[in-house]
Order: C-alpha cells, then structure tokens, then sequence
C-alpha cells in the first residue's frame, strides 16, 4: 500500500466521502475513509497504486485532485525532512521526467514569484535530471499548504499550518470543469425547476451510473439527471406527467427546444433514449424490463405540485365515460385532455420504492432526493423497502427547510431490512402545508 | 419517440397488467421519420439483452417493415446486416405521429410531436 493525499472541493462537505464510498464500490478498490474530516479538504488515504488513485477521482465531482504523497509535516521545514526520508524509494522512476512544481494554497494568499522560485529552489536534494517544461509536462510535482484564517481581521495567518509535497497522479471532472460546462443557463433548455448542476452530477456518482447501463428517472422533467447521466455513459430514459415540458419550447420563444437538443449540445445525443408522457401511478413500461438504476427528484409541491391522472370530481369522472364527440368517446381522441388531481408526495414514495425493488437488478441503486421541514421528526419520515437497504441520507440545507439525498441499494431474497410505508409516515410531514405556514 | 421505445411500453390501465394483449401495443396510422445516428454495433447487441423480440417483430409488422426473422437468431453478434437493420430500425426511426391501441382493452393512446402520451382518463386511473 502507498501513500496518496486526497485534494477536496469546500462544497457540500458532508457529501465527499459517500461520493468517495461510492466510487470506490463501483470499481472495487478497498479504501479507509474514516478520517474524513469535513472541515479539511486534505486527506491522506491508502491505496495499492496510481490505477487506484486515477480511477477514485477521476469523475469525482467534490474532489480535485489525488497526490502520490512523498512527504508532509506542520512546516516546509518538516516537510522536507519528510520527503528527504521518503526520496530514494520515490524519485527513480522520475528522475529524468520532463517536469514543473506547482505550488497550491487553501485558503493563503498567493505567492509571489520569488516565493515560489525559493520554494522550487528548495528541492534540488530530490536530484530530478528531466527538463523543466511548463507547457507539457509528464509530471506535475505540487506543494499544497493550508492555511487558518484569523478572526480578527479575517486575513490568512502568516505561516501554514500545514504542508504536503507530492506527484500529481489524476485531476477530477471538476478541475477539468464540469460543473461549470454543466451549468442550467448553458443549457440550449431548461426550466423554473431545473435540478442544479454540479448536484445532478453528484448523484449520478452516488447512483454509480456507469458506461452503458440503462439509467431511468421517472419525473424527468428538464432532464438535469439524464444529462449527468448520459456524462457518466449511461443510455437514459426517462417520463413525466407534464406533457408540455417533454415537448418544450419556452412561452415567447420562437425556436422550440427541449431535452434532446441538450443532450446533441453536450455531444452525448447517443445516450438519449426517449422520453414518455406518464403518470407513474399508473405506470406504462412493461413489468420485466431491465433497468439499472434509477435516479430523480420527486415532484414535491412548493413550485410544482405533486400531480397524477384522475379528478377528485366524481360526477365529471362519470361523465367522461360517455361523453361522446363526433360519434366517438372523447376520452379516446387525441386533443382529450386527461385532468389531473393533486396528491401527497408519500402517496408517490411507496410506488417509487416498489417500483425499484420489482426493477433493479441486485446491487443496483436508486437515488431520489425528498424534501422535509426543519422541525420535522425526519428519522420517521424516510420511506424504507425491505428489499431496500438504505445506505446514505445525505442533508443539503436551506433556510427553513432542507432536502436529503436517499441511496437504496437493491439486496437479494436473504435480505430483510425494514419496512416504512405511508401509513406509518402519514401526517407526519405535509411539506407544501408545512412550506406555504412558514413551518410554523 | 423511438421503435426501441415500442419494446419497453404497455398498456398504462392497471387491470390490463399482466394480460398478454396489453404488450405489445398495436401502432395504427403511424407516421414514420429517420434520424441519422452512428452505427454502433456493440451498443445494439448490449441492448437486444433488454429486447422482447416477439414484440419487437409485431410492431415492426405494424409499421410495414416484414423483414425480421419471427425468431431472435442466435448469431446476431456476428451477423452485420442484421445489426445494421436492427440499428436503423430501433435508433433511427422515429414515430412522430400514430396511435397505439390495447388490444386488451382497447384504450387508444397517442404519439404526438415524436412523444408517447400515456396519461389516462379518471375512470382508467387510480
């Protein structure tokens, strides 16, 4: 086993190591995060080699980068005395590469030249026979240094608090910015409730969407799933009950567009399946297809309320039945226009849920974000499947409400997890209620 | 919406889960379109595992294409026209337009603007 440091985003902190978890499940690499630190966006891990390394973070979206480690201490002073034990064992295969130092601060202020110059300067014992080269070269050798920034006048503390010195082994999708070429107002469509970006992608890593799997999200809407999906290679499908945003186009716009002009603007146009018009209550895809994984974000009522087919008026429901046009029932023409009823979001979570332990393949994965009010009694509230085993609850905070992001991960007959349907969770979380009083 | 499509959906009304004639559903009056897409021979054999053929012949029927052997030939990896017609056929038609009809219960539903539209009535959904 070597050493590697683990360079992280700041961002949703509290997301990093399941993401980290994910992937190395999702490629078989045994890994000890349990020092994850969610203040720190440094960590050192263990790991076999640089294959490892490269396939952990490379589509990580909440890391950066990921160091073969040649040494660290609490100053440069003890980190070098770090490197010079650790050298001869590290610098051979390198010593005639053509290389550059890069010099990385958290949180410091950025050095000037001749602070960067002394820096380099001070490596000459590691001996490197190679030619420097800026432009290409075939190693990067970095120092990174963290810094804590003082109370008092909210600037950096002078020194470091610590250092790591070591050999860049892979960027991340985020370096090479995904999250920015993901970005909804890039996108040729999107809509008032268009899943953000650098999240989307975030999930798909948590729902291990991989290279030719069939990935389905049943409330698709603007498609921010499908889109992250298909990045991570995945063949989409996807369904809404809302007719008019599969079809696309925006009020006032002249040029009509919609889901798959996103996906030919992002060069994945082969990974569009199709999208159908569906109530999932009243689900149309056959029983015995496959689907690998499924990823969404419920309807949940405080822009978009939660909606399936049918009216609660039951003399108009009658009256469909033999309304006739034209000699033919209207409910069967194609201008009929099927009402639709306002439900809880509970009444679509069990469907959801069943839906995903009838489809998945064993290992497969759903994740589905649900939202709740802060003062809720959440632990009772999270639907569970006893086919079902949930094995993340991640929280994204707001304001006065927040959102989780649920992972199930299908098990087999021997498994027998717990069951929480909505009659156990019912009146226990109205959210759009909850959300319109202010959770008061 | 695509032919591949065609394969994954049934009849929406829940009474009809289960009925052989729910799935597939017959394609009456269906207007066709070809979309150009790279021929990737991998992908169409990855996805002929997803693939009823039966299903996939009657529909092929319904929409005057008669070439498909009535069963799924046991060599197709190998078979390179195969591919390409089963290319052309699940990725790059396009039904714009038409109807599909439950031979189960005989509810009619609508492709319109390339999409399948399989929302139902109050008295067909619950």
């Amino acid at each position: 086993m070597k050493k590697y440091l683990l360079y992280l985003a700041q961002s949703h902190p509290n997301f990093r190591k399941a993401e980290l978890e994910s992937l190395a499940d999702l490629y078989g690499i045994k890994v000890d995060l349990s020092n994850h630190n969610e203040n720190s966006p440094f960590m050192i891990v263990q790991l076999e080699n640089d294959e490892q390394a490269k396939k952990l973070v490379k589509r990580a979206v909440l890391a950066k980068a990921i160091y073969e480690l040649w040494g660290h201490g609490d100053d440069l002073e003890k980190m070098h005395e770090d490197v010079k034990r650790n050298k001869d064992k590290l610098v051979g295969r390198f010593k005639k590469s053509r290389f550059k130092f890069v010099i990385l601060q958290y949180q410091g202020k950025k050095k000037t030249r001749k602070q960067q110059t002394k820096i380099m300067d001070s490596f000459q014992y590691l001996g490197l026979e190679g030619k420097i080269d800026l432009e290409n070269p075939e190693e990067k050798f970095t120092v990174l240094e963290t810094y804590t920034i003082q109370k008092s006048n909210l600037e950096p503390r002078p020194e470091p608090d610590h250092c790591w010195f070591g050999r860049l082994v892979q960027l991340s999708v985020r370096s090479d910015g995904i999250v920015d070429k993901y970005e909804i107002a890039k996108r040729p469509y999107y809509g008032t409730t268009t899943f953000e970006s650098e999240l989307s992608l975030v999930t798909c890593n948590l729902a291990q969407v991989r290279d030719g799997a069939f990935i389905y999200d049943p409330f698709v809407g603007t498609g921010s799933f499908l889109l992250a999906s298909a990045y991570f290679g995945g063949y989409t499908f996807g369904s809404d009950i809302d007719f008019l945003t599969l079809k696309g186009g925006r009020p006032g716009k002249k040029n009509i567009k919609n889901l798959e002009d996103d996906f030919e603007y992002y060069g994945t146009h082969d990974k569009f399946g199709d999208v159908i018009c569906m109530d999932f209550t009243n689900c149309a895809l056959r029983k015995d297809m496959k689907i690998d994984t499924i990823v969404c974000d419920p309807p949940y009522g405080i822009r978009e309320g939660v909606k399936v087919c049918g009216t609660t008026n039951m003399a108009s429901a009658e009256l469909t039945k033999t309304t006739l046009i034209e000699g033919q029932h209207a409910f069967l023409r194609k201008d009929y226009v099927q009402p639709k009823k306002s439900v809880s979001l509970d009444f679509m979570l069990d469907d959801l849920l069943q839906f995903a332990a009838d489809r998945l393949p064993v290992g497969g994965r759903l994740c589905f974000w649900m939202p709740a009010a802060n003062d809720a009694d959440i632990p009772t509230l999270i639907p569970q499947h006893q086919r079902l085993e949930l094995i993340h609850t991640l929280v994204q905070q707001f304001n006065k409400w927040s959102r989780r992001l649920l992972v199930y991960v299908k098990r087999d007959e021997h498994y027998n997890g717990k069951t929480v349907t909505r009659e156990e969770r019912a009146h226990k979380n109205n959210f759009r209620e909850r959300y319109f009083s202010q959770f008061s | 919406m695509k032919l591949l499509t065609t394969n994954f959906v049934q009849c929406a009304v829940k009474s009809c889960n289960g009925s052989e004639k729910s799935y597939p559903l017959k394609y009456e009056d269906c207007q066709l379109q070809l979309e150009e897409q790279e021929f990737k021979p991998a992908f169409i054999i990855a996805m002929l595992q997803r693939i009823n053929w039966q299903a996939l012949v009657k529909v092929a029927a319904d929409l005057g294409n008669n070439n498909l052997p009535a069963e799924k030939p046991a060599d197709v990896e190998n078979n390179e026209a195969l591919l390409k017609e089963l290319h052309t056929l699940l990725i790059e038609t396009q039904i714009t337009e038409g109807k599909m009809v439950c031979e189960n219960c005989g509810h009619i539903y609508y492709i319109k603007d390339s999409i399948p539209d399989f929302l139902l009535p109050p008295h067909l959904a619950n």
